[in-house]
């Protein structure tokens, strides 16, 4: 037998303590939730992307004998909720009322008594539609004839949204201007996808008409947001609205917007006075529910012919559809995307954000990233491959020539981030090491002598994530900060509860860990409460790897509040003073007197006990923080990324993917390392097939899993990990986040492992997704072959 | 109409329409809700149940048509309140994260080793392709499915090399 393993207290591999209940298919999904006479809610959508509404008759689906209800935008609109606010400040509508600007958009709402009836009810609703001209290209918005999307708003007579700006244009411009640099541009496109979590969107609204109480099950990341918001929105006081989130098949971002299905779940309720379950289909998730990126970037890059990179900009044209529906803090339009100087020293950087208005679905949401940092990540990582190969550089040897040097943190970047820590060169250096550098660059050469065609492609990212403080960033006026309370019951058992919300991430195992390292009560004893807004402490959510950066804070602060009270419990009970008290695995005992102290489960079963507390000091051990970040943390990571290229079709192997983060420090290592898995994965999609396209009719040709395709086992390597760990100096643990660096560092190792595959060919850049037949028409076009007419 | 199935051993019945799917019998019929829904295409698999011990994605089969086969769910894959080595393995290797495939991928590794005692990456790699997982990147399904394989009952590894 292996000897016997010491179960970590605090810190460490720990298994999740969740996960039994998933083996035995006993979570609960919004799907899952069944209440007594509940009616199921279904939608439907717009067939067409620009279209006036001339009528609606539902009357035949009123008739239908299992329909309970149907809601038009008409009828919403005389309850005031046919529009409702986005999270940037814009108006999304709830069901059309004048015209639909989306296809799919959200047309009427049937309540009926089982799903199938609600779906067949859909069919028996006549729409009278005139079409309008659609446009669905980014490029065409802002044309003169270009039709106005957003009529309804009073002032707006182009499809323009918004211009935003970030660092210094005519200190660009200085040094784009000398005469010495080098000068590298090429248009960047992240074309539009989406996060596509495998439970889709939905919710269970139960209005009781008697108390006045509204309880939502829902798929939200954020459910405290939510209910400020539901409240704001419907006129329901707050305090009687409950929002639930269960258990949540993933979320990646898609489940941090309202959509217009719970609202219309909400109303259903009202109306029906019975609890109305909405849950979306897979083509409704993918085609009406917030996409992610659909940014065209215009990149420049300037350096010195000796590798000295100088100047970075980049204009964007950003994609937000019908709707600005883009989930950021409300003061950043493009979200972080000023991380776009990445992890490089430079003398200038300057970005411009335009955005517009498209007859395309709305959202932007961060799917699995920091507000639109992983568009900036692939712009400069694909940018200083550009330069690489311009100068005829090794791409790893330029990056290293240009990071921040560890010296130079807490580093503040030319628009205004400042990085808390990192040692890059140290981080880069382990991913060669894992990689074999050398011995890969050998083997592509023995291989191009061949004729085949192997990539090596390498990227390095800092991320920046945890948003608050709460003074600079907040979501419709909520400042970004999170909340925790703790009580230690009197036999030393504890529960800890936290405004974040796990979709997969372990909060309930992390989060105990965090109480567990802090007071010594084994992880076991410590009970993990999210989800439920009448159950836990008010905070702003999980995305943007906030739930550590900031509700772990939160959870540290509120451990040690504990700690601090139970010192005090302590000196009266072992009658010395407090600063004669010692605290070691759980336990203050008397200086130089090891033998004489008392456990945090003593003290707590004292705390509640008959000993005679210290004055100022009440009974019970609980306790309550509130965590605002002082700033951001800045995890990093070197990405290398190995791929096959077959010239004949254009097929892509990822064959080896070897990622190194540096998170700060690792509270579960084995739930941060699925982290980096599960994000790699999703970012291989993004490189090589995730992609959410149009027709210029605006039609969408990514609704479903046939064509949009997601990675399965088969096309993803067994991930190669490796860590360095540069502690956050702010956080109360040194911990960074890392539930989506993996998404942001890895798009572009591996287009530019294709691109160097390619090299031979004279291909200087491939777009995303690199499906066979884009690669395959890269190496036609490079090569001075016209493609054969697709 | 009626439809009566045999699952997880027991015989269960319940009034539903003609036209009703296996997987929202399950589900919403029999309360059977550890089995998925994910997609409309057949593609993701979160629905995967075992059919006469083969996998099946409960969303392409009608429920009357399942009348008279073995129909195995994730509620059944536990013996006596004992988890199946699967089940164990996906625990032990972090297998899951948000647990929404989990029941779909289980139960095909079950099938997989019932055929295949000792399957390679590779063969667990192509079993498993017909279902999404968006969390987990894969790489500790597969180590999940190799710890089963290694702790299977009745095979002769002791288990201790899979652990380190």
């Amino acid at each position: 037998m292996a000897a016997t393993e010491e179960r970590p207290i605090g810190f460490g591999r720990l298994k999740r303590k969740e996960d039994p209940r998933f083996l035995r298919g006993q979570g609960t999904y919004v799907d899952d939730v069944k209440l007594p006479g509940m009616l199921h809610g279904a939608i439907l959508r717009s067939p067409l992307a620009h279209a006036r509404i001339v009528s609606i008759d539902t009357s035949a689906a009123q008739q239908h004998p299992k329909v309970r209800a149907v809601v038009t935008g008409q009828d919403l609109a005389g309850l005031g909720l046919a529009w409702m606010p986005t999270l940037s400040a814009d108006t999304q509508a709830v069901l059309a009322t004048d015209k639909v600007r989306f296809q799919g958009q959200e047309v009427a709402f049937v309540v009926a008594e089982d799903r199938y009836a609600a779906r067949d009810a859909l069919e028996l609703i006549e729409v009278d539609y005139e079409p309008l001209p659609v446009v669905s290209d980014v490029r065409r918005a802002l044309d003169d004839d270009a039709p106005v999307i957003r009529d309804d708003k009073e002032g707006q007579t182009s499809n323009h949204i918004f211009d935003w700006e970030a660092g210094d244009e005519a200190e660009a411009d200085r040094v784009f201007a000398d005469a010495d640099v080098v000068v590298v541009t090429q248009e960047i496109p992240f074309q539009r996808v989406h996060p596509a979590p495998l439970e889709t969107c939905g919710s269970v609204a139960d209005m009781d008409p008697v108390t006045g109480k509204l309880r939502l099950w829902t798929t939200s990341q954020a459910p405290h947001a939510h209910r400020t918001l539901y409240a704001m929105v419907a006129g329901i006081p707050e305090h009687k609205i409950q929002v639930i989130a269960p258990d949540i098949g993933g979320g990646f971002g898609n489940k941090v917007p309202i959509y217009p299905g719970y609202v219309c779940s909400i109303v259903g309720s009202i109306l029906t006075g019975k609890p109305v379950k909405w849950m979306e289909d897979r083509t409704e998730n993918l085609t009406s529910t917030g996409f992610a990126r659909d940014y065209l970037m215009q990149g420049r890059i300037a350096a010195d012919r000796d590798g000295r990179i100088r100047g970075l900009r980049v204009d964007v044209l950003a994609d937000h559809g019908a709707f600005n529906a883009t989930a950021q803090p409300s003061k950043y339009p493009a979200g972080f995307f000023h991380i776009f100087t990445g992890s490089y020293d430079l003398e200038a950087a300057y970005c411009s954000v335009r955005g517009v208005y498209t007859n395309k679905a709305p959202g932007g949401v961060a799917y699995r990233c920091s507000f639109r940092v992983t568009e900036a990540a692939y712009l400069v990582e694909r940018m200083v491959d550009l330069l690489a190969a311009e100068l005829d550089m090794d791409p790893v040897e330029l990056r290293m020539r240009n990071f921040i040097r560890s010296d130079q943190f807490p580093y503040t970047t030319k628009t205004g981030w400042e990085y808390d820590s990192g040692d890059y060169h140290a981080t880069m250096t382990e991913a060669l090491r894992i990689a074999g550098y050398e011995d890969l660059r050998r083997e592509q050469a023995e291989k191009r002598a061949r004729g085949e065609h192997m990539g090596i492609g390498v990227s390095f990212f800092t991320e920046t994530v945890g948003a608050g403080p709460k003074s600079k960033m907040d979501i419709a006026g909520l400042g970004m900060a999170d909340g925790a309370e703790l009580r230690v019951h009197p036999t030393g058992k504890a529960v800890v509860r936290i405004s974040v919300k796990t979709q997969g991430q372990g909060h309930e195992t992390t989060f105990a860990q965090i109480v567990a390292q802090e007071l010594g009560i084994p992880p076991e004893d410590v009970e993990v409460v999210h989800g439920d807004t009448d159950q836990t402490p008010f905070g702003l959510g999980t995305y943007g790897s906030r739930s550590t950066p900031v509700s772990g804070a939160a959870v540290a602060m509120v451990s040690r509040k504990i700690r601090d009270k139970a010192r005090l419990i302590a000196s009266a009970a072992l009658e010395v003073a407090p600063e004669d008290l010692e605290w070691e695995h759980g336990r203050w005992f008397v200086k130089g007197d090891p033998e004489k102290g008392q456990t945090i489960q003593e003290l707590a079963l004292a705390a509640h006990g008959t000993l005679t507390l210290p004055e100022g000091v009440e009974g019970h051990l609980d306790a309550e923080a509130v965590y605002d970040p002082p700033n951001l943390t800045y995890p990093c990571g070197a990405y290398i990324a190995v791929v096959d290229v077959d010239p004949a079709t254009g097929e892509v192997r990822l064959r080896r993917f070897v990622a190194v983060d540096d998170c700060g420090v690792r509270i579960n290592p084995m739930i941060v390392e699925g982290q980096v898995h599960g994000g790699l994965a999703e970012g291989a999609g993004i490189a090589l097939m995730q992609h959410i396209a149009f027709d210029d009719q605006g039609n969408c040709l990514g609704g479903s899993f046939m064509d949009y395709l997601v990675p399965s086992s088969l096309e993803v390597p067994d991930w190669e990990l490796g860590e360095t760990v540069t502690p956050s100096p702010h956080h109360p643990l040194g911990a960074k986040g890392v539930g989506e660096s993996s998404n942001v560092g890895s798009p572009p190792a591996i287009i530019n492992a294709i691109v160097d595959a390619l090299k031979p060919f004279g291909v200087r850049h491939v777009d995303m997704p690199a499906t066979p037949g884009r690669v395959w028409e890269a190496i036609q076009s490079a090569s001075g072959t016209t493609a054969p007419p697709q | 109409m009626q439809i009566t199935l045999t699952i997880n051993g027991e015989t269960r019945s319940a009034e539903a329409e003609p036209r009703t799917l296996l997987v929202h019998f399950l589900r919403d019929h029999l309360d059977l809700t550890g089995t998925h829904w994910g997609c409309d295409t057949s593609n993701c698999g979160a629905c995967v149940v075992l059919v006469d011990g083969e996998p099946v994605k409960s969303c392409t089969m009608l429920a009357a048509m399942a009348e008279g086969h073995e129909i195995t769910t994730v509620e059944g894959l536990a013996r006596d309140g004992e988890l199946d080595p699967v089940q164990q393995g996906f625990f032990e290797e972090h297998g899951l994260q948000c647990g929404f495939c989990t029941p779909g991928m289980m139960l095909t590794a079950r099938a997989l080793l019932n055929e295949n005692p000792d399957p390679s990456e590779e063969e667990i790699r192509v079993a498993i392709s017909g279902q999404i997982c968006r969390c987990t990147g894969y790489t500790n399904i597969v180590k999940a499915v190799r710890w089963a394989a290694e702790h299977e009952a009745g095979t002769a590894t002791t288990g201790e090399e899979a652990i380190a």
